[in-house]
């Protein structure tokens, strides 16, 4: 089973993207979480620009979205909502409606931010985009408060119990992929 | 009771299938205050009479059927956020009771959407029988109106008032042309 984790955040030291790497150490055998690194790469949504050939960094992401299994999204909140390039390629990747590369996808979204609401208003934002493009969104995420105090120096989240629900959330992904049936184990 | 009167409290014995072109599923819902309507294209409908009168209307619909004037709509209705397409393919219904009085009809049957069933009561009109070029055709017309989150079709946004933008309550419309088989 394969996890297409997303950052929304481009940073180098990204919170969000830190928080993805522990979510990849959570994952049960037989399961890998891999990180989407082109975010950055993504062009503005034109329509004019919206054929076949895509452009290649959009063609990558819904090649990378077609093959995954799951997907689960880290934002930050920008300006209480969802940072502009994430939704930019959540919007290629929409394209087009019917048969877009997220429709059915067990999807989940969790979230890191340096203020004390762990990107909440942002999180809630992404499920409601996700789920009007046809993607399976699960109510499960975890929001991290003060992100900045909550990895080590070697980005490693240090919290038990945000581990824990990060863990569950982690199962929940999966277990949504499993109820759907389209992978044995 | 007369010949006649006789004649119109009963259902035609026989099976008789709906004439998919003339034949129609819809529903409308009011949205943003106006009203938004939708229709499953095609549909099957059956209605069997026995002799001794005892009579079943069924019908089925795919999800993938449904109908609205905007791809990108069909698309979001088709969503885990409405039918859930992918794990409810189809919506059925099937009469537990059919009462014919002249030329209405009072119908009770469980509609099944989303996977979750429900009774409901619909009534209406019926015409018929009336041979047309070799064929035999009943009309019958039915309607009701059902809470859609009793199916777990939750999703609304509220207005800028804070009020929702969906109403709960939607009209379902049969207008049925049954051919005889």
């Amino acid at each position: 089973m394969r996890i297409l984790g997303i950052s929304g955040s481009l940073r180098r030291d990204s919170h969000n993207t830190k928080l993805l790497r522990a979510a990849a150490e959570l994952v049960p055998d037989g399961v890998e979480l891999e990180l989407w690194d082109r975010l950055r790469q993504v062009p503005p949504y034109d329509q004019d620009e919206d054929l076949e050939p895509a452009p290649p960094a959009v063609a990558a992401l819904r090649g990378a979205l077609a093959g995954a299994d799951a997907v689960l999204f880290a934002t930050p909140e920008y300006n209480t909502s969802v940072p502009g390039q994430l939704k930019n390629a959540i919007d290629w990747a929409s394209r087009p409606p019917r048969t877009n590369p997220l429709r059915n996808t067990p999807t989940a979204v969790i979230g890191a931010s340096t203020g004390a609401f762990g990107a909440v208003w942002s999180q809630q934002e992404l499920r409601k985009v996700l789920r009007s493009l046809g993607a399976r969104v699960l109510d499960e995420g975890i929001a991290v408060r003060h992100a900045d105090r909550q990895f080590d120096v070697e980005g490693r989240l240090t919290d038990e119990v945000l581990l824990e629900e990060l863990r569950a959330v982690v199962g929940a992904l999966v277990g949504s992929v499993r109820e759907r049936g389209l992978v044995a184990a | 009771m007369n010949t006649l009167a006789q004649t119109t409290q009963a259902l035609p014995t026989g099976t008789w299938e709906a004439d998919a072109a003339h034949s129609r599923a819809e529903f409308a819902v009011e949205y943003m205050g106006g009203t938004f309507r939708g229709a499953f294209s095609p549909f099957e409908a059956r209605l069997a009479v026995a002799e001794d009168g005892t009579a079943t209307l069924s019908g089925v619909a795919r999800a993938e059927s449904v109908r609205v004037q905007n791809e990108d709509l069909e698309a979001h209705l088709l969503s885990p956020e409405f039918f859930d397409a992918e794990r409810t393919p189809e919506l059925t219904f099937r009469t537990t009771d059919i009462r014919r009085s002249g030329e209405t009809v009072d119908v009770d049957g469980e509609l099944v959407v989303h996977g979750r069933p429900q009774q409901v009561h619909l009534t209406g009109a019926v015409r018929g029988p009336i041979e047309a070029y070799g064929q035999e055709r009943i009309s019958l017309t039915l309607e009701a109106t059902v809470d859609r989150t009793a199916f777990g079709l939750n999703w609304n946004a509220p207005l800028g008032d804070g009020t929702p933008a969906l109403a709960n309550d939607v009209l379902l419309t049969a207008e049925l042309y049954l051919v005889k088989r």
